[in-house]
């Protein structure tokens, strides 16, 4: 009953003050709209990050050749080519925890339709590849062993390279297109995947059988030399220990002998992602704090504003103790205030912040995500936020000796 | 001790004593004093006699520094703060030289306020402080704030929620203070209507008019009582 009459009486109080409550408020809900906002565009870029590491397979295992020393100078990572398609089926073969292997190599070539003309990445793929890179196909389909077999002239082109490749309309499978002079036709076209976590376009390229490339295209220093090896575990519990077999076998492939170096370097899809990962994490946490500390800063404007109150209100606290007011009722209105002021805040916060999550996402197409544990923390500690400060004040006009307060001009 | 029984108030022997830096103030010294139900008292004195400090004690916002100050047989210097206000809402009600009404704050909502800390459903606390509002002649105006009010209707105000409580004592501070004629015989008029009707009440002033309302004067001076006397005949209300 007395609460009920207490939260009657501190709203009544917060209207009368119509502009000094509002102001109080548009700290607080600066603050949890702030922290709202923040969380959501943090959470957003992480997740944009999850979507980039997914995009390139599941429980994937890359092995690139590492730098070559030449005279003590040491080249880039890639540099080297050591790996071969030979290394790709035996770990295949030796390794049970390997669903496929596939390989690639890669040159930048001139891609030729009618009067178009483009030039991007062109990929030697093994069909394996393919499927362990996870692509699918907006039209059309894969190449397949028979082409691998038969070195058969054909392209999966991606989402970029048709929109400069053709008209708009016009229908890329089954298209005569030249890649380095030599005709190819088109048998597909890849789902788009956007950019990698690396920031390059992945969907600027054309795919064709290894042989291929090897035998018509690219070229090749040596027959069965690739660029990479790509490999898939069925399970991502079995990443690391599959990582370490990798290694074991190739290093007895390449006759490396005790303390010499490996020729060869592999990461895992989460080594890749963690990178990325992490710099979000920390980007979300430093938005955290910047808002909470906005958060914080309307707190302090609760309590300023509160202890202007109870000066303001020395008298009627006076009056309301002589009437029989105990201490924990004075408390309780001035604590009731700040709550109220608190929930109020955290109510028109939430909306704000939702709000400016959404605007966001629509006028600076940053990815953003509402998360209702962001929500729910953001309300629940403005409350907190209107009680912790509100504590002070409320405890000072609740220590009013009556006969003073009433005494109070 | 029979006195302490029967009467309303008991006082025996009480100082008050402030310190105020090094200087030590006794505003009352040695003040033994009885006062029985139904009683119409007027406590006289000049300012800084300490007529304050023993209003404030007699109205249990306040604790005597040596002595006893026995309320309706309670020794009140031996209760916590909170025990203090539960007395001033039960047994207490007070009216102020500056009315002291709660400001932007309805009539009503004023006269309700001993109420609301006494928890009582919302409804009762409205038809109560309606009808002590009543009793003080301001039907109608329960919806007016206090600066909708005149100094007297104010006043009034504070009667109501002096009386809303239905308390054993009335303390009047100074009630007139603020004050014209008109509105002064007003008010008087209605603390002689409440004696009559059975309440006690204690009226501190510097007025001799005023004073002369009450059927007994007490006059303080340098924080003793300096006289106590009878100035009317009690007038003795047939108990129905």
């Amino acid at each position: 009953m007395f609460t009920w009459l207490t939260v009657v009486t501190a709203l009544r109080v917060l209207r009368r003050n119509r502009l000094r409550a509002g102001l109080t408020l548009l700290g607080i809900v600066i603050g949890v709209a702030a922290v709202i906002a923040m969380v959501s565009i943090g959470e957003g870029a992480k997740q944009a990050v999850q979507k980039q590491i997914a995009s390139m397979g599941t429980n994937v295992i890359l092995i690139w050749p590492s730098g070559t020393t030449v005279g003590g100078v040491r080249g880039a990572q890639g540099g080297a080519v050591t790996l071969t398609v030979g290394d790709a089926l035996d770990l295949k073969k030796k390794i049970p925890s390997l669903t496929d292997t596939g390989w690639y190599t890669r040159g930048a070539m001139q891609i030729v339709n009618g009067s178009h003309n483009w030039n991007c990445s062109v990929y030697g793929t093994s069909p394996s590849y393919l499927t362990i890179r996870d692509w699918s196909y907006s039209s059309g389909g894969a190449f397949t062993q028979a082409d691998l077999d038969s070195a058969a002239r054909v392209a999966i082109l991606g989402q970029t390279v048709v929109e400069n490749l053709f008209d708009h309309g016009e229908e890329p499978v089954g298209a005569a297109i030249r890649i380095n002079n030599v005709p190819f036709r088109v048998i597909g076209v890849f789902s788009p995947k956007g950019q990698s976590a690396q920031g390059w376009d992945q969907d600027d390229v054309v795919f064709i059988p290894y042989s291929t490339a090897e035998r018509k295209v690219l070229g090749t220093l040596f027959l069965g030399s690739v660029g990479a090896i790509a490999a898939s575990a069925a399970r991502s519990e079995d990443l690391e220990d599959a990582v370490e077999e990798i290694r074991a076998v190739m290093r007895v492939r390449h006759r490396l002998q005790g303390e010499q170096p490996d020729d060869f370097t592999i990461r895992t899809q989460v080594d890749m992602g963690k990178v990325q990962e992490g710099t979000s994490e920390t980007l979300t946490v430093m938005l955290m704090v910047i808002a909470s500390v906005s958060l914080l800063v309307g707190g302090i404007g609760i309590m300023n504003i509160l202890l202007v109150s109870v000066t303001e209100r020395t008298r009627e606290i006076g009056i309301r103790m002589a009437v029989g007011a105990k201490r924990v009722h004075i408390m309780t209105q001035f604590l009731i205030e700040a709550m109220t002021l608190g929930v109020v805040g955290g109510i028109i916060g939430v909306a704000v912040g939702i709000l400016a999550a959404r605007l966001t996402t629509i006028i600076a197409g940053w990815p953003t995500i509402i998360s209702s544990d962001a929500v729910m923390i953001a309300f629940i500690f403005s409350v907190a936020v209107g009680l912790f400060f509100g504590l002070y004040p409320a405890n000072k006009a609740a220590r009013l000796n009556p006969i003073e307060a009433l005494r109070y001009e | 001790m029979a006195g302490i029984v029967n009467s309303l108030i008991v006082c025996q022997d009480m100082w008050k004593v402030y310190r105020i830096g090094d200087v030590t103030v006794q505003a009352l010294r040695g003040v033994s004093l009885t006062i029985d139900r139904g009683e119409f008292v007027a406590i006289m004195g000049s300012s800084g006699s300490g007529k304050s400090t023993l209003m404030n004690i007699l109205g249990c916002l306040d604790k005597p520094s040596k002595g006893h100050y026995w309320l309706n047989g309670a020794d009140t210097g031996s209760l916590r703060s909170d025990q203090l206000a539960e007395i001033r809402n039960r047994q207490i009600g007070f009216v102020f030289q500056s009315f002291n009404l709660i400001p932007r704050t309805s009539a009503l909502e004023n006269a309700q306020l001993p109420l609301f800390y006494r928890g009582l459903p919302i409804k009762q606390q409205r038809a109560l402080a309606a009808a002590a509002l009543e009793r003080v002649g301001l039907r109608g105006r329960e919806e007016h704030s206090p600066t909708q009010l005149s100094g007297g209707q104010q006043q009034r105000v504070a009667i109501a929620r002096a009386l809303v409580a239905a308390p054993s004592l009335l303390l009047a501070d100074e009630p007139t203070g603020n004050l014209d004629t008109q509105s002064s015989r007003e008010i008087m008029d209605i603390l002689s209507e409440l004696n009559k009707d059975g309440m006690t009440v204690i009226l501190v002033t510097h007025e001799n008019d005023v004073a002369a309302c009450a059927a007994r004067e007490v006059v303080i001076k340098d924080g003793q009582i300096q006289s106590d006397r009878v100035t009317k005949a009690k007038i003795h209300v047939a108990e129905a």
